[in-house]
């Protein structure tokens, strides 16, 4: 079976708060970067998947994110197969 | 009869023998149990105390959930059994799902370890059926990731079921709704970030935990009693 490389981004839901991104966010001006907003933090989950196509790669990452890699309660994710 | 409260160690609990301590104090008996165990061996009431279970890797109590310990949680919890999360307990009880919402950082980034005061919402739940509603104590936190947070259908749900069981007067964390503590739909599982244990004695500077200790005991005594 071909090996397909997963990169999983696991942010914020829109309308959670997201204090480390806020705070990064605050502390940009202090270097004069007076033109940033929206900064948000997440986590990037790399991994090697055997799978029949790249399709099913996808169907059960996804399913490791509903499952575990991701709490839906706070955080999207988005899975990305190459 | 004594009733036997049953307190979960993961990999990386710390405060189960505080736990054990305050329920013996007050005449409960307490036993570990192993989080690989798939069984809650007939104890009358669970707590799943505070700590860094499995280390907290990937999130607060994430991979705890999965230990075989947490099935057999569960099933205690459905047939009414009384089951306190405690810190990161209530963070393993969310992420089990015997709990909506989850645990945020806190809204200041920082640590916090110190006593706060915590306003008593309900005494229908296994946590506070001894104290009074309105009641005020002081009871300590210790913890980064305190931040109570949920989509708006759960905190109205949980508003309009009166399931919000203590409620911090000064929000320490950014809390959500100033919420230090929930249950669920029947009151028998309940989450709350502040240690009552560490509040359990004048010498640690306050004995407020009392009353949320002996409610549990209470409802374990109910509970042994009524499968007698």
């Amino acid at each position: 079976m071909p090996a397909f490389h997963a990169h999983v981004e696991v942010t914020h839901l829109p309308g959670i708060a997201d204090p480390a991104g806020a705070t990064v966010e605050r502390a940009l001006p202090a270097l004069g970067y007076t033109n940033v907003a929206q900064v948000h933090i997440g986590k990037t989950i790399r991994l090697v998947v055997d799978a029949p196509d790249a399709e099913s790669a996808r169907e059960q990452v996804t399913e490791m994110c509903e499952r575990l890699l991701a709490n839906p309660v706070i955080e999207a994710y988005e899975v990305v197969i190459s | 009869m004594t009733a036997r409260v049953g307190v979960v160690r993961f990999p990386g609990t710390n405060c189960e023998l505080d736990v054990q301590y305050a329920v013996e104090q007050l005449g409960g008996r307490a036993e570990l149990l192993w989080h690989g165990d798939d069984s809650t061996k007939g104890v009358d009431a669970i707590v799943v105390p505070g700590g860094f279970a499995h280390g907290d890797y990937l999130r607060t109590g994430a991979i705890a959930r999965f230990s075989p310990v947490m099935h057999a949680v569960g099933d205690f919890s459905r047939t009414g059994g009384p089951v306190v999360g405690i810190c990161n307990g209530f963070q393993v009880l969310c992420e089990a799902r015997l709990l909506p919402g989850a645990l945020q950082k806190n809204a200041g980034l920082k640590f916090l370890c110190e006593t706060v005061a915590l306003r008593v919402e309900t005494t229908s739940t296994a946590l506070t059926s001894e104290a009074r509603v309105g009641d005020v104590l002081r009871i300590p936190i210790n913890h980064f990731e305190g931040n109570y947070s949920c989509d708006e259908r759960t905190l109205a749900e949980l508003r309009a079921e009166e399931r919000v069981v203590v409620r911090y007067v000064d929000n320490p964390n950014g809390s959500l709704d100033d919420i230090a503590g929930i249950c669920n739909a029947t009151g028998n599982v309940v989450g709350l970030m502040p240690h009552p244990e560490r509040a359990s004695d004048a010498l640690l500077g306050s004995s407020d935990g009392l009353v949320l200790l002996k409610s549990l005991l209470a409802a374990a005594t109910s509970r042994a009693t009524m499968l007698v």
